[in-house]
């Protein structure tokens, strides 16, 4: 067993953990922040994004261990990141309010890691075109909604961080 | 509140726990002492098995038990069965094999089940299994349908692997036909294997109580009544009223998790046979990708007979259907009353034959998926139609056109016994060839050409069927299961409602369509309402969630539990407003005397039948009014999709420009939800067209087992769609008008996308037309252009 300690969502976290525990896993499993998926096991579905020190991150690709000392940022922490910025919209940080808006989602399984993974997109590039966004996508699968939606919800949540009034016209 | 009721783009009300990670999915579900179940797979796509070490293993740390198939006939756990008897030609039933839970004499494809390791903690139970040494004699093995007949026996006493040899419509009419036709157009396709792919893996956590001996089984499903049948009458895990069956949230299932499959079924055994430790399972994506039933894998041949005016006279198809190594729970309806009943497409060909033989092979069970026969009937119909208009220098919608079946001919039988009971396939096409700017594409054409790339259109007027009814005409055709519907509508004394449906939701958003129907049909507020699924224990028995059906059929079964509140709500009314029921109007949430503004709200009504002070004689309390609903007719969903793409024909890539969709669903409760369900069928239908293939290597490896190797479509695939919904032809089979939409975009695209690129490069290339295959096409035809 390995001693981690680590911020998640705010919160001081220590756990002794087997050096092979995967940070989903400990997240998942013993801090029950099963927001937080896992889709596949080749690190290519997305559904397991999370923040690390502000930086989306496959949680199915770190270590527990590996997370040490570091600042983790969860779907259920999100709200609480932007409500800090002065952002939050109904208790929402922005890009999850535009999913709702949007229809962003339909099964919800890996609606958690694109609102990371967007969110984390938007940080770099609060203004990105049809293309970057897409293009953005490559390191997350959905298989509900054809992306159409999920793109224009990330466009939209952009055009809102940056207070446009409207969001950038589709190519 | 009829702002967010029917024809509302209203938010949905599930949507605040997805994006906010409160879902609560199957692997999320955690049971004070749970412990983990892992499957040994088969290695092998046939294999005799002999000795299974299990005591080595049963010592390992944390190691609660290890079961394998004797020790499941040793319990009397009985087979999984396919629930639809497809007879053949000859009159014989089908011939289906046994299923077992896990295997006992022989594995039959790679990732069949060979045994169950349980242990305290997941990684004591992977290392367990990973120890688990089984002694295999492996045997040859088949994978091709093509090749199936010719191929080792893969259950015994079963020769050539055939399942089945069906046959619809009338050879001899068709027969006939052929003599007179001027002109034939002959095509030979394959419907490319896919994996569903739901991003949810399958996953189920057992729990059996000894005090009650109450079985729990949290599971995937798209389907918990169905579940808790097949478990209980055919495998006997435990007696209908003992098993519970909960599909809480589920991260999309698109038939995958319609099945029922020995994973979910052993853990609630193993937790039984554990003395109640919970047991809990849940594949990783190779596990998905080996053991989830995959779609379509047909080889077909058709012919079409065409008069000198271009009009189709007949239609005559072979296909043989890959049903992999086990019959799965609805696999045999698949390639025979779910497709071969479509071939008539839109179009007035009277006369069509069709046979279907259906194999065993060595790979994974086949079965539904997303759209379950009717994709592999369309793809059919709309790649020969395209190629005969290609044939005979015909612009491809004008011959559809002047084929389809008119808009004032309906209902209409077809000649593979379906009646369509309403449509408008000109009014679609015209919609969609007017938004794609058909008449543009020459000049685009040469504009793409002008930068050195093949430019091509495809058209796709496609048909489908969805809640398939009525139970006592599919019995007649073999299925073992009744397909209606259940609903109930519940007030409480304050007025709120509950509504309990035997559908599930796994993306398609009823929580929010269903109370709109509720807000519309009862006026209470939208946010009144909670709709409950998923637990065999809260709501009525149903037949659950696939076919498109949950609206057609679970709805309808609502809008008539609603009509019987309305009904018995007058009763009450009248006896509070001291007016006669006749007088009785009820609008809006408010029942009125006809001509006075005297009312009494729904909620007081409501209020009035659980404090029955002051009520009408003879009329029982309570306010709670449920229904099941057998349709008289499928419905029919058709339109016309048009793809735009462009080729490179340095590197064979192919880039969808537009994407134009035009669907008639008759009437739409949310456009929205609409709209989102077609996205999602468009990309699994160019996924299919263009990305996906479930493929096995001749000695039955899947090659296509991980992400790294199965291309599922991502957002660069594709452009933003261009759907058009709700100028539709409203379905005779209930009274909302309703079609279905959830199938409709992967029925209706791979053509589309198909047809454009053989427009683009002259050839038709098979699915997946990957960029490799697309530039040996063009290399081919630039080789045979030359020697020329």
């Amino acid at each position: 067993m390995t001693h981690v300690s680590l911020k998640v969502n705010g919160r001081e976290v220590s756990r002794d953990v087997e050096p092979r525990t995967l940070l989903v896993e400990l997240l998942r499993r013993d801090l029950n922040l099963t927001g937080t998926h896992v889709g596949c096991d080749t690190s290519q579905c997305g559904c397991c994004v999370v923040h690390v020190d502000g930086v989306g991150t496959k949680s199915c690709t770190m270590l527990a261990v590996q997370a040490d000392g570091k600042a983790i940022t969860t779907i259920e922490g999100l709200a609480a990141v932007a409500e800090a910025d002065g952002r939050a919209e109904d208790g929402l940080h922005p890009v999850q309010a535009a999913f709702r808006q949007h229809h962003g989602l339909q099964c919800g399984f890996c609606t958690p890691g694109m609102i990371m993974s967007a969110a984390d997109l938007l940080s770099r590039n609060a203004d990105p075109t049809e293309h970057e966004v897409r293009e953005w996508l490559e390191g997350n699968l959905c298989r509900c909604t054809g992306y159409h939606n999920i793109v224009k919800a990330i466009m939209a949540a952009g055009a809102t961080m940056r207070g446009a009034a409207t969001p950038r016209a589709a190519e | 509140m009829t702002d967010k009721g029917i024809g509302a783009r209203t938010l949905r009300k599930e949507d605040r726990r997805f994006i906010t990670g409160k879902g609560r999915y199957v692997d999320d579900i955690r049971m004070q002492g749970q412990a983990y179940a892992v499957f040994v797979r088969s290695p092998h796509a046939h294999a005799r098995i002999g000795a299974i070490g299990k005591d080595a293993v049963l010592g390992m740390p944390g190691v609660l038990g290890v079961f394998t198939g004797a020790d499941v006939q040793a319990d009397g756990l009985g087979s999984n069965v396919c629930g639809w008897n497809v007879v053949s030609k000859d009159g014989s039933g089908m011939n289906m094999a046994p299923y077992p839970l896990l295997c006992t004499d022989k594995a039959r494809y790679v990732g069949d089940r060979v045994a169950m390791v349980v242990a305290e903690t997941l990684d004591q139970a992977r290392d367990a299994a990973d120890a688990l040494e089984v002694d295999y004699e492996p045997l040859p093995a088949v994978v091709d349908v093509a090749k199936a007949q010719d191929g080792p026996v893969i259950h015994d006493g079963i020769a050539g692997n055939l399942i089945y040899d069906w046959e619809l419509g009338d050879k001899a009419a068709t027969e006939a036909a052929f003599q007179k036709a001027a002109h034939v157009t002959r095509i030979e396709l394959v419907n490319n294997r896919l994996a569903p792919n739901a991003l949810e893996p399958r996953a189920a956590l057992g729990h059996f109580d000894p005090g009650t001996e109450q079985h729990t089984l949290y599971v995937t499903s798209q389907n918990p009544h169905v579940h808790r049948l097949v478990m209980s009458a055919f495998i006997g895990i435990a007696p209908e009223h003992k098993l519970r069956v909960v599909a809480p949230d589920v991260g999309g299932g698109f038939g995958s998790k319609i099945f029922i499959y020995g994973e979910e079924c052993l853990v609630l055994w193993a937790s039984r046979k554990l003395d109640g430790v919970p047991v809990k399972w849940t594949a990783d994506r190779t596990e998905a990708f080996l053991s989830d039933a995959h779609g379509r894998d047909h080889v077909s041949k058709a012919e079409l007979a065409i008069d000198a005016d271009g009009d189709f006279l007949a239609l005559r198809v072979n296909t043989k259907a890959n049903l992999g190594a086990y019959m799965s729970t609805f696999s045999s309806c698949v390639p025979t009353y779910l497709y071969a009943t479509l071939l008539a497409g839109q179009y007035k060909t009277p006369a069509i034959y069709a046979d279907v033989q259906a194999y065993y092979t060595n790979t994974s069970p086949v079965d539904a998926y997303r759209g379950a026969g009717r994709p592999e009937a369309s793809f059919l119909i709309e790649t020969i139609v395209g190629q005969a208009a290609r044939e005979l220098g015909r612009d491809p919608a004008e011959l559809r056109r002047q084929n389809f079946i008119p808009k004032d001919a309906f209902p209409y039988q077809t000649p593979v016994a379906l009646t369509y009971d309403t449509g408008d396939y000109a009014a679609t096409l015209d919609r969609a060839l007017d938004l794609s700017d058909y008449k543009g594409f020459e000049a685009r054409k040469r504009e793409s050409a002008s930068r050195g790339k093949l430019r091509g259109i495809g058209l796709s007027c496609y048909i489908e069927a969805c809640g398939i009814a009525p139970s006592a005409v599919v019995g007649s055709l073999g299925a073992g299961v009744g397909l209606w519907e259940s609903g109930k509508v519940r007030f409480s004394h304050t007025g709120k409602v509950q509504v309990l449906t035997g559908t599930h939701s796994h993306g398609q958003g009823h929580e929010t369509s269903f109370s709109q129907l509720i807000a519309s049909k009862l006026g209470v507020p939208f946010e009144d309402v909670e709709v409950i699924h998923g637990d065999t224990e809260k709501t009525p028995v149903g037949m659950g969630t696939y076919g498109s059906r949950s609206l057609a059929v679970g709805g309808e079964a609502i809008a008539r539990s609603c009509d019987k509140i309305v009904a018995k709500g007058r009763k009450i009314a009248a006896h509070l407003l001291e007016a006669a029921e006749a007088d009785i109007e009820f609008k809006d949430g408010q029942f009125t005397v006809k001509g006075t503004d005297r009312a009494k709200s729904i909620g007081e009504v409501a209020f009035a039948a659980y404090v029955p002070h002051n009520y009408p004689e003879g009329v029982e309390p309570g306010l709670e009014e449920g229904a099941f609903f057998d349709p008289p007719n499928f419905t029919y969903p058709a339109g016309t999709y048009v793809c735009e793409l462009e080729v490179d024909p340095d590197t064979g890539t192919t880039e969808i420009l537009r994407f134009v969709a035009v669907d008639d669903f008759g009437n739409v409760v949310n456009p929205m939800i609409v709209e989102g369900q077609v996205h999602g069928g468009l990309m699994q239908g160019i996924g299919q067209a263009l990305l996906e293939g479930a493929v096995y290597d001749q000695s039955g490896q899947l090659v296509s087992a991980t992400y790294m190797d199965y291309a599922m479509p991502r957002a660069w695939d594709v452009p933003f769609f261009e759907v058009e919904t709700g100028q539709g032809t409203p379905a005779q089979a209930n009274s909302l008008g309703v079609k279905g939409c959830g199938e409709a975009g992967a029925i209706g695209a791979p053509a589309a996308v198909i047809n454009a690129l053989t427009d683009a490069i002259g050839v038709r290339v098979e699915m997946p037309a990957t960029p490799e295959k697309v530039w040996h096409a063009i290399q081919a035809t630039r080789h045979a252009q030359a020697a020329e």
